[in-house]
């Protein structure tokens, strides 16, 4: 059974950090079919459209019918573990510093047999199921998982090397005053993180549920306004080497279009919360973040992002705002490039209408800023990329890989 | 009249004349107006480091800044408000340089304030005023000594449920300051120049509406005015030369006999 993880000691400050290492991250384009699938949490594999062959590793033609049409597709991960083993010594630098380490080899019930790590809950001849995640480089990896939810699940060694676990970790919320912001808050706490800071901006001005944020067990509340570069690195100055997740829940939302809203005030705004916002907590916590991707047990782990799916395709109603997003995700991406070295994992989460004052007059269905927050906590401890949110995000996903032109005038309302 | 500036400069060098810095620093994190979300907002202070003898420029510091027209210790023109919009020279780069330079009148309220946040400046606390200091002088900058630039930022905005809670003047006293008593302009230390519940008022923010509709100015979030004598000190307050400017930031100081 895993042991639970026991709070991390204090670090003693006479040691040296120890500099992140990343496993070997390169994979073929075909076999990013695997990365795209771990970093949703789905599990998929080749399956050949002509014979049904479920293949792996990821192959260019079937190997049984050389079939070249092999879509990824879920497939039943679950089969026995037919063999495993202890590796003690490494050449891999990354592998070096975490052995002992078991792998072993699954025997899927649909048909191929691969080698995967493995949670300290299988063993040898035992029933287990597959997941695949992302491991420290990003890359695709399988891991074998008990075949059934066991205690401590989470807090496994190895699994935790693919994963954001929060509990017992740092985390920064970037505006306490938003509904979502306080749902964090409370959703973290529950999680288990040690520190939970939280940054109102403006203190001078009272908000709703005030004195139920400060009310939340481990609730540590900091000066931060993400449109003052200035207040961005005094936290970051001050306790940027002791926060390993950072959620960014400052949000702008206000309706109107490019053509139909007048002047620029707003748009400038928009984009000063929003995509600005989002650079200068970069630039004022990336390097840490990146450099403390393997500080323990308490790791620099994780930057979250909340996304209008519509960042997506823009829905012109809340046009100007869906460009503003479309920035932030772009960004986002240069992020994950560059926090990638460091192990952090940048994790977007897409959703439509959420249930606050600025959707008022959008009718459901809407996100709940618990909803938000749940997956958030679910996307960090499974250790995920991209996350849907509610049925509006999944739709436009849905329909944006079907037809990105219909969608468009769909969102546009022709 | 023949004028010694010889002797002006003079003073001020020997400190016959003291200079009273009557504006706060412009820093980010000082209150500003608020209005509700929906509507146009006015962008608070914020400074963004072009370089500091690094490689963006290696022997040189200097910073781009932002900021919206009425932030910080500010100037109001007559183009501020509706009535005063079609005024001649009602903009700061069109008011006359020589309006730049009044005496002023410093009406103590600071204990009447402190009792009540609420407090409002009525035609009979300026009569009482008078008899006390004399009457206010036309021409004179009227300025409202709450000792608000003392408090803390929460207690400075007042903000609650029901809006800010500031001290401010009544109508009629200002209708009587510009009427009666054709002053210069209205100054305060609170974030403007109306009471924080004026919207409630008749005519809502009255300070705004009678001073600029007859095209006086107004200057807000001073400080340092406890400093000032109740009559005889000379303020200098410029604004900045923005075309169709409706205020700026600004530096006021005041010039004090000693």
């Amino acid at each position: 059974m895993t042991e639970p993880l026991s709070r991390p000691r204090r670090k003693n400050p006479l040691k040296k950090t120890q500099a992140p290492l990343t496993p070997q991250g390169v994979r073929s384009r075909t076999a990013h079919g695997l990365t795209a699938a771990a970093a949703e949490g789905r599990f998929e594999l080749q399956v050949c459209a002509d014979c049904a062959a479920v293949i792996y590793p990821p192959r260019d033609a079937c190997p049984a019918c050389l079939s070249a049409r092999l879509p990824f597709k879920a497939v039943d991960p679950n089969g026995e573990l037919v063999a495993e083993t202890t590796v003690r010594i490494s050449t891999d630098p990354y592998f070096r510093e975490r052995t002992p380490w078991r792998i072993g080899s699954v025997k899927l019930d649909c048909g191929p047999v691969l080698v995967a790590h493995l949670h300290g809950d299988t063993i040898e001849g035992g029933r287990v199921r597959l997941a695949l995640q992302l491991d420290r480089s990003g890359a695709p990896v399988l891991i074998a998982m008990p075949a059934r939810d066991v205690p401590n699940m989470a807090e496994d060694v190895q699994l935790r090397e693919m994963t954001c676990d929060p509990k017992f970790r740092r985390v920064l919320i970037t505006d306490g005053r938003t509904q979502v912001g306080q749902a964090m808050a409370k959703a973290f706490s529950a999680a288990g993180a040690s520190i939970v800071f939280v940054g109102i901006a403006d203190a001078w001005k009272p908000f709703p549920g005030d004195a139920a944020l400060k009310a939340i067990e481990r609730v540590e509340i900091v000066p931060l306004d993400i449109t003052d570069t200035e207040s961005v690195t005094e936290l970051a100055e001050q306790n940027g080497g002791r926060i390993d997740i950072i959620v960014n829940t400052a949000e702008y939302t206000r309706p109107g279009g490019i053509v139909e809203r007048r002047g620029l005030v707003v748009a400038r705004q928009e984009m000063d919360v929003r995509y600005f916002g989002l650079m200068r907590l970069a630039q004022a916590f990336g390097p840490a973040l990146r450099f403390r991707g393997a500080d323990g047990v308490n790791s620099a782990t994780a930057f979250v992002n909340l996304l209008s799916v519509h960042a997506l395709m823009n829905w012109p109603a809340f046009g100007a705002h869906s460009a503003t997003e479309a920035a932030c995700l772009s960004a986002s991406q240069a992020m994950r490039a560059e926090l990638r070295p460091g192990g952090v994992k940048v994790v977007n989460l897409f959703f439509g209408p959420t249930e606050t004052e600025w959707f008022q007059s959008v009718p459901p269905p809407k996100v709940t800023p618990a909803a938000i927050a749940k997956a958030t906590i679910d996307a960090l401890t499974r250790g995920l990329e991209d996350v849907f949110v509610g049925d509006v995000a999944e739709d436009v996903r849905e329909r944006l890989a079907a037809n990105p032109k219909a969608l468009e005038r769909e969102l546009a309302g022709s | 009249m023949s004028v010694d500036l010889a002797l002006f400069a003079a003073s001020i060098a020997s400190g016959a004349i003291t200079i009273v810095d009557l504006t706060q620093t412009l820093t980010p994190d000082f209150p500003i107006i608020t209005l509700p979300p929906e509507m146009g907002q006015c962008a608070p202070f914020r400074l963004e480091e072009v370089s500091r003898y690094d490689e963006r420029g290696p022997a040189w510091y200097w910073n781009n800044f932002s900021v919206g027209e009425h932030t910080g210790t500010h100037f109001d023109a007559p183009i501020h408000w509706i009535s005063g919009k079609d005024l001649p020279d009602n903009a700061v780069d069109t008011i006359p340089a020589q309006k730049f330079i009044a005496p002023a009148a410093v009406i103590d309220c600071s204990q009447e304030a402190a009792a009540d946040p609420d407090f409002v400046l009525t035609v009979a606390f300026l009569e009482n005023w008078e008899s006390k200091h004399g009457r206010v002088e036309a021409g004179s900058w009227v300025l409202l000594r709450t000792d608000w630039s003392k408090k803390s930022y929460a207690d400075y905005a007042g903000l609650r449920e029901d809006g800010a809670h500031t001290p401010g003047p009544a109508p009629e006293a200002v209708k009587w300051l510009v009427e009666q008593r054709d002053v210069h302009g209205f100054g305060t230390e609170t974030i403007g120049t109306d009471a924080g519940q004026a919207h409630h008022f008749n005519p809502p923010y009255p300070a705004h509406f009678y001073m600029h509709g007859k095209g006086r100015y107004g200057l807000q979030c001073l400080t340092n005015l406890d400093l000032l004598p109740p009559k005889g000190a000379v303020i200098v307050a410029a604004p900045l030369k923005i075309k169709q400017g409706s205020g700026s930031p600004l530096r006021v100081l005041a010039l004090v006999a000693k």
